[in-house]
């Protein structure tokens, strides 16, 4: 603990620092200006509105401390005895009003072009789940796979537990990125597969609630490549902290290679799901997607919070019959924070995990489950 | 109950009784003034606890990584932090004020239904320690925010969260119990001569706020009523799977949210009203127009609730009058702000702890007003929304605002309370402590909230390091200095300078011809006629 003087040091040192180096991140005082034509607008307009405010507050500060100064009684100041002027009233209730018709003229310019997210190029719906980001591309003809996953937080638990030093984008990476093409119209459909989030970009000045149930929609036109990132902006429960956004904007041509690129994986994908898994690799895998994916509620080495998060290791769920486990993965706990899983993950995703449930934590039961054990409980109608 | 009767029948022949002796006189007062006290105890008592709420947060933020608490408890200590602060701390200081001044201010004998307001007091502890016992609950207390958005707060919530409700029901009820009193006592018990156009302006804002209040907090006891239904009985209302509609939730709570925060204000605008006359020696300026903002102010609190919602979806059409009519309101409230400069301006000022507190408040609120009007540029608010700076602007509004009002009205009216005179010394100390503490506190969340931090968060990103620490070490130096305030009242209420009838050389009003301290029944004949001045 620093001492308070020190304290109060650093904080004048850092005050003066904050000053000479304005530029730099960690002192940063404003809102990026952004990358699209909607966010320089939008940053446009908060300029324009905070000068208007400084202008006031000179003015009425300005009023205020010059009486402060001189019209004090230890100066011998006498009270003036006026108390109403209707001239004066009417003066300073129409500047303002005027002031803002000025303002509220080009916020609704703005606010007009922003919604309209018509004629769009390329649609990617977003959907919030507790607590990672699904993106689905939605084929533009019917001989294309749908290509779709799942964004995750890819700092680590040592790194926000303070064990491990923290990286550079601390909080704000992720596994997989979203990627889009720079110069088309990208249309985002934002859904949420529980509670509320909100999927936000300050580069690209968007942020739309993601509404379970609903569809809102939101669009860019990003117009340099580079990479931009976001968090969630809705309270979301106990990781909302922990879901951030990551964008890669591609040229166009590199964009479409790297869709080609999916859309093989994405073939790919649908023949492994009849594969074979090995334990290992099952056993592997499942690591993987437990420290990402389940880590948060039910806790290392599965020990849970009960009662809210059960524990996993000699959970009957988890080591009694093995259909309930993957009963409970695929389709959730309804009405709990159990989520469905049998959409987030793939079907040998799905057999690694429910592999790792059963096997690690000391549940030794020996099954290894397979991707065809998946699929028959997610095609058998649930 | 048989000393109270026996208090009661005792009063019919001897008007100068004093209170009851020891517990029951608390528990059973029908006393403006004594349960004005209690108001203000308990208020600042939740203001502490509130406060040891924010600061848990705030050790929290002071570096990244998670240090103290877990994201969970974070959660449930934002919830509370809030919750207890709007519903806990500010309101029923308010209220307090009311009881002790209303009656004084129009020259009444007491509120118009005093048992009842024996009653609204006293089921707020209840409510209160049923809210809090929620967080020593298995699966902890809500931690959903004071917003309460749904389905956050219904399927995916704690089962405490069924406490939380009844506690929302029972707090509910007693603010419209209050409410009730002020209306019934201001429009019955005004001295003859104090006709309404007289009222000081207190007594203006309060009358407005009242009907706020009636208007607003069924519509909060229907909205947790429902989402009591969702968890509990099967309906959908707020849940889509159903057929429901979660934003429909969020406009439910805001039609109460936005004038919430005006109950939060129009008595602090009334305080402040107050006070800057008497201490600039000079009559108020503007005082029709001043009642007239009220009132719009009040009107256009109504239809602006969803300017809370911009990134929720709305239509275009409702997007632009909700924005509308939010910018609409800056003007009222500009007049108000203007109307007390030209107050000030051109008289003989000096500058006492409350008039200290006054002016921090007439600058420091509107900085929260101008935040307020950047962020009701919808297409601008994309940026602002739920982030640090939304957080940094409802704090300017409400503790530099309503809380240094509260803090100005404690110390203008301790004397009229006690008899003796505050040490002036301690007050000056307090004040000043309290105003670099908040500016250190709440300047920097600008910032953050610019730069990109997200409110609600447990840990953040590197960039956002440098303010963070800035706004915590304000933090720690604002919520002790509170303690300040304790010191002054305990000292004062112990003795002092004999505080004189008027006590403040420029106050004028009927509660300043009453000996200090006020006697325990005052105006049971009404005051003269002449004593009851212009506005
Ligand atoms: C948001 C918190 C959360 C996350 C993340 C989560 N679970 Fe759960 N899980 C729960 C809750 C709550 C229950 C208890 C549901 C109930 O009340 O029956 C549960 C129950 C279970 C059960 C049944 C255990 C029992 O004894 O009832 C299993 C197995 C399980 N989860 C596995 C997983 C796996 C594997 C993952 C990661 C893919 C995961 N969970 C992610 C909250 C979570
Ligand atoms: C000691 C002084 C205070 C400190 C240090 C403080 C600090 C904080 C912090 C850190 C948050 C959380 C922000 C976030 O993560 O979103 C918060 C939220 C809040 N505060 Fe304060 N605050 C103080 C006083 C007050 C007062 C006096 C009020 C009310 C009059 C108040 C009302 C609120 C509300 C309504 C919220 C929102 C809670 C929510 O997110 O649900 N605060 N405060
Ligand atoms: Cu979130
Ligand atoms: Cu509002």
């Amino acid at each position: 603990m620093l001492s308070k003087a020190k304290l109060w040091l650093s904080l004048a040192v850092g005050t003066l620092l904050m000053w000479s180096t304005g530029a730099h991140a960690a002192w940063e005082l404003n809102m990026p200006r952004g990358v699209t034509q909607i966010s320089r607008d939008t940053y446009d307009l908060h300029m324009t509105i905070f000068w208007w405010m400084i202008a006031i507050g000179v003015v009425v500060f300005g009023v205020l401390l010059w009486s402060i100064i001189n019209h004090r009684k230890s100066k011998g100041a006498k009270p003036a005895s006026f108390h109403e002027s209707t001239k004066v009233e009417i003066v300073w209730t129409l500047i303002p009003f005027l002031i803002l018709i000025a303002m509220a003229v080009p916020a609704t310019r703005v606010l007009t072009a922003a919604y309209d997210a018509s004629a769009s190029d390329l649609d990617i719906q977003i959907t919030g789940y507790q607590w990672r980001w699904e993106y689905s591309y939605l084929p533009q003809s019917a001989d294309e796979e749908e290509v779709s996953f799942f964004s995750t937080l890819a700092t680590s638990r040592e790194e926000i537990s303070n064990s491990m030093e923290k990286g550079e984008n601390y909080l704000l990476e992720v596994d997989n990125p979203l990627v889009i093409p720079t110069d088309r119209k990208v249309r985002f459909l934002m859904t949420s597969a529980d509670v509320l989030h909100a999927w936000w970009v300050p580069e690209f000045a968007v942020k739309k609630d993601n509404v379970p149930g609903f569809i809102n929609e939101s669009w860019v036109i990003v117009e340099e490549p580079g990479v931009y990132r976001g968090q969630c902006a809705e309270l979301c429960g106990m990781d909302h902290g922990f879901m951030p956004i990551e964008v890669h904007a591609l040229e166009p041509a590199e964009y479409d290679e790297w869709y080609a690129e999916q859309q093989q994986l994405a073939l790919a994908e649908q023949e492994l799901a009849n594969a074979e898994l090995s334990m290992d690799d099952a056993m592997a895998q499942g690591e993987e997607i437990y420290t990402a994916s389940c880590i948060a509620c039910h806790q290392a080495g599965g020990a849970g919070m009960p009662p809210v998060f059960p524990a996993l290791a000699g959970s009957e769920k988890a080591t009694g019959d093995v259909q309930v486990t993957i009963d409970t993965l695929v389709n959730g706990v309804p009405g709990t924070a159990m989520a469905a899983f049998g959409r987030q993950f793939n079907a040998v995703e799905l057999a690694s995990i429910i592999t790792y449930v059963r096997n690690a934590f000391g549940n030794e039961t020996g099954d290894l489950v397979q991707p065809a054990d998946v699929n028959a409980i997610i095609e058998g109608g649930q | 109950m048989s000393t109270s009767s026996a208090a009661l029948d005792h009063s019919h022949d001897d008007h100068h009784h004093g209170p009851a002796k020891g517990f029951s006189r608390w528990l059973f007062t029908t006393n403006h003034k004594d349960i004005g006290s209690m108001y203000l105890w308990f208020s600042f008592a939740m203001f502490l606890l509130g406060g040891t709420f924010a600061l848990v947060i705030r050790a929290e933020l002071f570096q990244p990584g998670l240090q103290f608490v877990e994201p969970n408890f974070f959660n449930q200590m934002t919830t509370m932090h809030g919750l207890v602060m709007v519903f806990g701390a500010v309101m029923p200081a308010f209220v307090g004020l009311a009881n002790w001044m209303i009656p004084l201010m129009i020259g009444a004998p007491d509120m118009a239904l005093p048992r009842m307001n024996n009653w609204s007091f006293w089921i707020l502890p209840f409510a209160f320690a049923l809210m809090v016992s929620t967080l020593f609950m298995e699966g902890g207390g809500p931690n959903f925010g004071w917003t309460f958005y749904a389905p956050l707060s219904t399927t995916y919530a704690p089962s405490s969260v069924t406490y939380f409700i009844f506690a929302v029901h029972i707090m509910g009820a007693s603010s419209i119990m209050g409410a009730i009193n002020v209306i019934a006592t201001i429009l019955n018990m005004r001295a003859p001569g104090m006709t309404l156009m007289k009222m000081p302006l207190f007594v203006w804002t309060w009358l407005i706020t009242a009907y706020l209040l009636i208007a607003v907090m069924p519509v909060l006891a229907g909205v947790v009523t429902m989402m009591l239904f969702d968890i509990h009985f099967g309906t959908s209302f707020f849940n889509a799977a159903g057929g429901g509609d979660p934003v429909l939730f969020q406009h439910l709570f805001w039609f109460f949210g936005h004038p919430e925060v005006y109950i939060m204000i129009l008595p602090a605008f009334g305080v402040v009203s107050a006070i800057i006359p008497t201490f600039a020696r000079k009559r108020l300026f503007g005082y029709d127009s001043m009642v007239y903002a009220t009132a719009s102010i009040a009107f256009l609190s109504f239809i602006v609730w969803a300017h809370h919602m911009f990134t929720v979806g709305m239509p275009l059409a409702g997007q632009l009058f909700f924005m509308y009519a939010t910018m609409l309101i800056a003007v009222p409230t500009g007049v108000k702000v203007f109307n007390w400069v030209a107050t000030m301006f051109r008289g003989a000022m000096t500058f006492e702890t409350p008039m200290l507190f006054a002016i921090a408040f007439v600058v420091l609120f509107t900085i929260g007003g101008f935040t307020g009007v950047m962020l009701a540029m919808t297409p601008v608010d994309f940026q602002y929304h739920d982030t640090y700076f939304v957080v940094a602007h409802f704090h300017y509004v409400l503790v530099p605002g309503a809380v240094f009002s509260l803090m100005a009205a404690a110390y203008y009216w301790l004397p009229k309370w006690t008899g003796y005179m505050y040490d002036e010394n301690l007050g000056k100390l307090h004040f000043w402590m309290s105003f670099v503490g908040v500016n250190l506190l709440f300047f920097p969340q600008h910032f953050l909230g610019l730069a990109g931090m997200p409110r609600r968060i447990p840990d953040y990103a590197l960039q956002f390091a440098n303010f963070n620490w800035i706004s915590s070490v304000g933090a720690f130096l604002f919520g002790f200095s509170q303690l300040i305030l304790l010191v002054v009242v305990i000292k004062c209420i112990r003795g002092g300078k004999k505080a004189t009838d008027q006590v403040w050389e420029g106050a004028e009003g009927l509660e300043w011809t009453v000996p200090s301290p006020a006697p325990y029944h005052t105006f049971e004949t009404p005051p003269d006629p002449s004593l009851i001045k212009d506005q």
